[in-house]
């Protein structure tokens, strides 16, 4: 925790929405293996005990000090990409989150990108968004971070990064998946500006 | 003066303590007399100034308690922020990530140590020359050559600039001044108060005096600098009796460092612009903003140490 702020600052800007305890699902763009911790960093200590990020399976649930930071520090919800059982939905271990009252911190690109803006957005928001229209979405930039730990950078270099959260957005009625998965990448990179 | 060190060092920094508690009182007394906005900015700036004292004495304070190594570890703290703060705001390419990882876990520990061993001539040289030398190799050895000297010259300023020069402020603890020994951090003391005051009283007459405001810093004024730099070159020579100097040179040492530190906040303004930053960071949180606070130090530190090296260390031995 303090060796993230120490080394990249991860200071929070709130421009749309305040930190609230409303259950929420913060997404954001995807530069660094950073990104997590700092957004989760970058949030009021009394919101993170009650917020968990979702990462993926194949990475972070190792053995080791990986994950034990994923484990023990930031209780993230860990997510299958391999879809080696194709009949299993690998929203399920969100859906139960969320229906345990957590908020949830989400990377739609699926992946980390070399650009500071994303990517497209995989279809795992509409559907959270659609199921849990309760939930308040948030669009997150993070300011910075791609620059510290570019992919396959051993060491990240300090940098001071900001993390900038937008306004509260929700599913529209009657919207349908690609433009609203399209409004929401627009929201975040409209952030990076 | 039959104080010691310690003695002098706490009575300095109670009257410290005590001038910036009736600056904190005035700053808002002012706040609520006057409604011309252009002075209520630099009413503004000027109390952030005075609340920052209060952090900057705590740190002093405690640094000095502890003993030398503590005062290296603030000024290294401190270089490291400037350093975080300065590749903030540089574009810089993946391709440069070894050398940026080189400057901070090798260089900063690498350059206090050696002032901490007492290394002048290597401790005076070590970025300007090896490092100088050494980090166009590891980025040349990535064979991404464009713009090569634009992405190196960014990393070596970002050195000089954070390291190099920030390091020369605790370096001037360290002077082995005959006469002065165990002394060395009440030189430093001296040259921090001398900075510190003239900024407060540049921005104080600038506030008072009026007048168009500088390009480099829309807190000051021209007529406002000048008053101000002659009267905190006023107060250094008042503290003469706290330095190896007798009064004279106290008044010229003083007005090395002001003039010094003048130019330093003028460059680093246009390093600034030509960077592209809005502004550096304002908000002064002891972590942040630090080349702010410390853009004459950058400038006035080496020089204040290589000339009092030279005509008290050197010449004193011939």
């Amino acid at each position: 925790m303090w060796l993230t702020r120490l080394l990249v600052g991860a200071y929070p800007r709130w421009i749309g929405s305040a930190p609230t305890a409303a259950q929420r699902i913060y997404f954001g763009n995807h530069t660094s293996h950073m990104d997590t911790v700092v957004l989760w960093a970058a949030l009021p200590e009394e919101l993170r005990s009650n917020t968990r990020p979702v990462a993926a399976k194949d990475y972070w649930d190792r053995p080791g000090i990986r994950g034990a930071i994923a484990r023990d520090e930031l209780n993230v919800v860990m997510v299958d990409r391999s879809r080696e059982d194709p009949n299993a939905d690998p929203l399920e271990p969100l859906r139960d989150a969320l229906e345990h009252g957590f908020s949830l911190i989400i990377f739609p690109e699926g992946t980390r990108s070399a650009q500071p803006l994303p990517g497209p957005f995989k279809s795992g928001l509409y559907h959270l968004a659609s199921e849990f229209p309760q939930v308040e979405l948030i669009p997150v930039y993070i300011e910075n971070l791609h620059r510290s730990m570019p992919k396959g950078a051993l060491l990240p270099v300090p940098i001071i990064s900001t993390v900038r959260f937008g306004a509260v957005m929700s599913l529209a009625p009657g919207e349908d998946k690609d433009a609203f998965l399209e409004r929401a990448r627009a929201a975040v990179i409209r952030l990076a500006s | 003066m039959n104080l010691s060190q310690q003695e002098t060092f706490l009575a300095v920094l109670g009257a410290v303590a005590l001038l910036s508690a009736v600056a904190t009182g005035l700053g808002q007394w002012a706040v609520h007399q006057t409604t011309d906005s252009a002075r209520l900015a630099r009413l503004g700036v000027l109390n952030s100034r005075v609340r920052a004292s209060w952090s900057v004495l705590a740190v002093f304070t405690i640094a000095f308690a502890l003993g030398p190594v503590a005062l290296l570890v603030v000024f290294a703290l401190a270089s490291f922020f400037a350093l975080r703060e300065f590749v903030s705001l540089t574009p810089i390419k993946s391709s440069d990530h070894w050398a940026l990882v080189l400057a901070f876990y090798l260089v900063i520990p690498a350059q206090y140590v050696l002032l901490g061993f007492g290394r002048a001539s290597v401790f005076a040289t070590f970025i300007p020359v090896y490092v100088f030398l050494l980090l166009p190799v590891v980025v040349a050895i990535r064979q991404d050559n464009e713009r090569f000297l634009e992405r190196i010259a960014k990393v070596q300023w970002g050195l000089m600039i954070s390291v190099y020069c920030i390091s020369h402020a605790p370096a001037i603890a360290t002077l082995p001044i005959r006469g002065y020994e165990g002394r060395g951090p009440l030189l430093l003391l001296f040259f921090l108060l001398v900075l510190f005051m003239t900024d407060v009283l540049q921005i104080l007459f600038s506030a008072a005096l009026g007048g168009r405001a500088l390009k480099s810093n829309p807190n000051k004024t021209a007529y406002g600098v000048l008053a101000g730099s002659a009267c905190g070159a006023l107060v250094g020579t008042g503290l003469w009796w706290m330095t190896p100097f007798t009064w004279w040179q106290a008044l010229v040492m003083s007005l090395v460092i002001v003039g010094t530190g003048y130019l330093g906040s003028v460059v680093l303004a246009a390093v600034k612009q030509s960077l592209g930053a809005r502004q550096w960071d304002t908000e002064f949180e002891l972590t942040r903003g630090v080349l702010e606070r410390l853009d004459a130090l950058t400038f006035a530190a080496p020089l204040f140490w290589q000339i009092t090296r030279y005509f008290w260390v050197i010449r004193a031995d011939v």
